[in-house]
């Protein structure tokens, strides 16, 4: 299992460098910021050098690229071009953004795997059906549309919530973009785990706690839901990146200022700092949410092992 | 007991949300008088010599008050911290400020105050974007040289007399330069931001009606009412506190919510409901911008000579009523010449200046294009940036308003650029090959900031390197006339030769759009399109 673990940490270094370079040499591909920053009126041309020779963009790229890496060894992510710290933005950005796609990714659990549960059961009667048809409108309609539709009708029409999430963006706040921003996921975990509940409900080793007079609850608790979430836990592992990188758009309808906002401005004003820092760091959350699924195999099916 | 253990994390979660709820609520609702407004995160850090965008110069212009200020309804330009300004030959000027002004933080208004700051801006070494407007000054080019480093400290043209006074030395003759001063690059600055630059940028101190309670870079930024501000605008408000939003449509929805007092850019996705959810609480007035499709006079084809038929041609082709009535529901106005009406007739607005050559003709406009000799290459590519605005509609407009007139399908089409930076790159590298979207937002109102930066040749943003030895001449001759009547009369001679010349098709005027709550009243919008946050009344 050490072995495993480190072998695994290891692996997540080429796979980092390649990411970083990959996104670094994409914002370069989309030339010169500096003019950008001046507005409609051009730079003059020496506050334009002097600017490109602050930020680096006057060397080549691999030097630009070894440089920047070095210094994000050191913990320093560089500045963007309103003169914040890249990890100033992300010691704001993340924990947003964090608290976001764990309430996200709460309800994908306890919806999500309880409805499964539910319909895995009673395959083919109503609640099935009727749950099913509810996850198949939910995975079709786009995410913005549920968020301003419900933005709409509990924040302007009934008043329940405030429609826009306060820069403090407190959990009771994040309630409702959370559940926006899970739906889709939320809808597939259901469907996956009411296929794996399905499946294995016919399992041999079902049957065998059904005969050996187990209580129904300990049945599915112990014997049915452990193997049968194995495929959903992959399927969440992978979501919490997924999740906290794809929340550009529930960030910007709800007003939450987290990584997708940062993210948005960064790319809209070309700013490579802010890019590369936030999306290395996405890549990190990506690669460590893996491993921590991979590694939940083993708790969940102790027939697998790791060399 | 796994399943003890997880009923038992879900109880946790919700009650940590119950918890949060509890805790969480009542930090929303706003202070007694304060008004809440909406606001985009700065692009660059709030120094006055360098924000020379809305969102920055927003707060400029509470936090500080400059020797001139614009009036808010006529956008004169009337002297604040300033006394007097005087000048013999429109060339040198001695400025004379008021007794009695301070900062907030209790240091006193003196000459220095501004000397410190323009020389700060002008510096090389501070990168400060609107260097160029101390460009007029002399000794510019020893502490800003266009290559190499600065070989002055400080712009020799700038003396401080006594505690009062100072002198300015212009490099060239500029009439109605005082009228300037009123942008907010020249605000004076207190030691404070020389001595500790990044607690000043943190929390900054000005000499306006109103201070910095708290800043939150990226979310809030709080301001209140001064107390001990002694000028003649003091803040009908307790304080406004500004609000990043990550979209305007977020900051729409929660002023109809009743969350947010003011929103100072109502999003065109709204313009249909704006009537209905606000009624008279929605302003829609002019702003100092025009939006005009420039060309680039440095591609052979696009600079040769008797091409001007064929730019008459076009700008006859566009029916600009129809677009700004149905794109931009009435929030533009047709252009009727190169400046803008804020201006108002005395300041040199003429709405017939431009007369037939935007008047919509099809069947002249396509005479004219081809007594050109047609559309160069054949097809019209309208370059615009994607990213941002709704630009790709109305190009799209346009062109489908050229392609009808010429009676062709394929005459015109648009041609987007995917980020802002990225169109702004190929411009300055003079990459264009056909026109593209220009717009002009005056730091200013004065006619000679709507003419001389954009067509004077190799004026600063002069994109389409456009020249004309006569315009060149017309605008030396305006800036050196004393009288204002004539100066005006000479730039507006100058932009008949922008007209002959149809050196840029100017399109519409730009309104500036606000809504706001039942909380508060007397909201207006200054010609710059910037709310006068200090005149909001609080119910």
């Amino acid at each position: 299992m050490g072995r495993y673990v480190i072998r695994r940490l290891l692996q997540m270094i080429p796979v980092f460098l390649g990411a970083t370079l990959l996104i670094f040499l994409m914002v370069n591909v989309m030339g010169d910021p500096i003019e950008g920053l001046c507005g409609p009126r051009a730079c003059d041309p020496a506050t334009a050098g002097r600017l490109r020779a602050e930020f680096g963009l006057d060397k080549p790229v691999w030097q630009q690229y070894l440089t920047y890496m070095g210094n994000v060894f050191t913990g320093d992510f560089g500045t963007a071009f309103n003169g914040q710290e890249v990890t100033e933005l992300m010691s704001t950005a993340f924990p947003v953004t964090f608290r976001l796609t764990v309430v996200a990714i709460v309800f994908e659990i306890v919806i999500g795997i309880s409805l499964g549960v539910l319909t895995g059961l009673r395959r083919g009667r109503p609640v099935d059906t009727g749950v099913l048809l509810l996850t198949l409108v939910v995975i079709s309609i786009p995410t913005f549309v549920t968020g301003l539709l419900l933005q709409l009708l509990l924040g302007v029409k009934w008043g329940v919530i405030k429609p826009a999430v306060s820069p403090d963006a407190p959990v009771d706040e994040l309630l409702l973009p959370g559940l926006v921003l899970a739906s889709v996921s939320l809808a597939y975990v259901t469907r996956l785990t009411r296929t794996s509940v399905a499946e294995n409900s016919r399992a041999d080793y079902v049957r065998t706690a059904v005969a050996k007079g187990l209580p129904r609850r300990r049945v599915i608790s112990r014997h049915l839901l452990r193997n049968s979430l194995i495929p959903v836990v992959t399927f969440i592992g992978t979501d919490v990146g997924a999740l906290m990188g794809g929340a550009i758009v529930t960030e910007r309808i709800f007003n939450i200022h987290g990584v997708g906002y940062q993210l948005y401005q960064g790319i809209v004003r070309q700013s490579s700092q802010t890019v590369v820092g936030f999306v290395t760091v996405l890549v990190l959350v990506f690669l460590l949410a893996n491993l921590i699924v991979d590694l939940l195999y083993a708790v969940l099916d102790p027939r697998i092992r790791y060399a | 007991m796994r399943g003890a253990a997880q009923a038992k994390w879900a109880a946790c979660a919700v009650a940590v949300a119950l918890a949060a709820s509890a805790c969480g609520g009542g930090g929303a609702g706003g202070a007694e008088g304060v008004v809440s407004s909406s606001w985009a995160d700065p692009q660059n850090p709030l120094e006055p010599a360098n924000t020379n965008e809305v969102q920055g110069g927003k707060v400029l212009d509470m936090l500080f008050r400059g020797l001139k200020r614009y009036d808010a309804k006529t956008g004169e330009a009337k002297d604040m911290v300033a006394e007097k300004i005087e000048t013999k030959d429109a060339q040198n000027f001695t400025v004379t400020i008021k007794d009695g002004w301070a900062f907030s933080n209790g240091e006193k208004v003196t000459a220095k105050s501004f000397v410190d700051a323009w020389n700060y801006g002008a510096h090389l070494k501070n990168n400060q974007k609107n260097a160029p407007f101390f460009g007029q000054i002399e000794g510019y080019d020893e502490v800003h040289p266009e290559t190499g480093q600065a070989t002055a400290d400080t712009l020799s043209g700038l003396k401080v007399t006594n505690d009062r006074t100072f002198t300015v030395k212009l490099t060239q003759k500029f009439s109605t330069w005082p009228e300037t001063l009123g942008y907010a690059a020249f605000v004076p600055l207190p030691r404070a931001f020389f001595d500790d630059h990044d607690a000043w940028l943190s929390k900054p101190v000005g000499n306006g009606p109103y201070t910095v309670e708290s800043y939150a870079k990226g979310s809030q930024l709080s301001m209140r009412k001064w107390d001990g501000y002694n000028g003649p605008d003091k803040a009908q408000n307790g304080g406004v506190d500004l609000k990043v939003y990550t979209d305007n449509n977020t900051a729409y929805t929660d002023l109809t919510a009743g969350n947010l007092d003011l929103v100072d850019d109502v999003p065109a996705s709204q313009l249909k409901n704006v009537e209905a959810d606000l009624g008279d609480r929605y302003i829609n007035v002019p702003a100092g911008i025009i939006q005009t499709l420039a060309f680039p006079f440095y591609d052979e084809r696009w600079g040769a000579e008797g091409l001007e038929r064929v730019r008459t041609g076009l700008s006859r082709a566009i029916d600009r009523r129809q677009i700004t009535d149905t794109i931009f529901q009435k929030t533009r106005t047709p252009a009727k010449d190169w400046t803008s009406p804020v201006l108002g007739k005395e300041g040199g607005f003429d709405d017939g200046l431009c007369g037939d050559a935007c008047e919509f003709d099809p069947e002249e406009a396509k005479k004219l294009v081809e007594e050109g000799g047609g559309i160069p290459g054949g097809t019209l590519k309208i370059s615009y940036n994607a990213d941002t605005g709704s630009h790709k509609d109305w190009v799209d407009a346009v062109c489908n308003s050229i392609n009808n007139a010429l009676g062709k399908a394929n005459s015109c089409v648009g041609n987007p650029i995917g980020t802002f930076a990225d169109s702004r790159n190929q411009i300055t590298q003079s990459k264009m090959t056909g026109p593209f979207r220009a717009g002009w937002q005056m730091d200013y109102p004065l006619i000679q900031n709507f003419l001389q930066p954009l067509y004077y040749t190799n004026a600063s943003s002069n994109d389409g390197k456009w020249s004309s030895p006569e315009f060149d001449r017309l605008v030396d001759e305006a800036n050196a006339e004393s009288d204002v009547a004539k100066v005006i009369a000479k730039f507006q001679e100058a932009e008949k030769v922008v007209r002959d010349e149809m050196a840029a098709i100017p399109l519409w005027y730009q309104n500036g759009s606000a809504g706001y709550s039942e909380r508060i009243s007397n909201v207006a919008l200054n010609p710059f399109s910037v709310p006068v946050y200090n005149e909001i009344k609080v119910s």
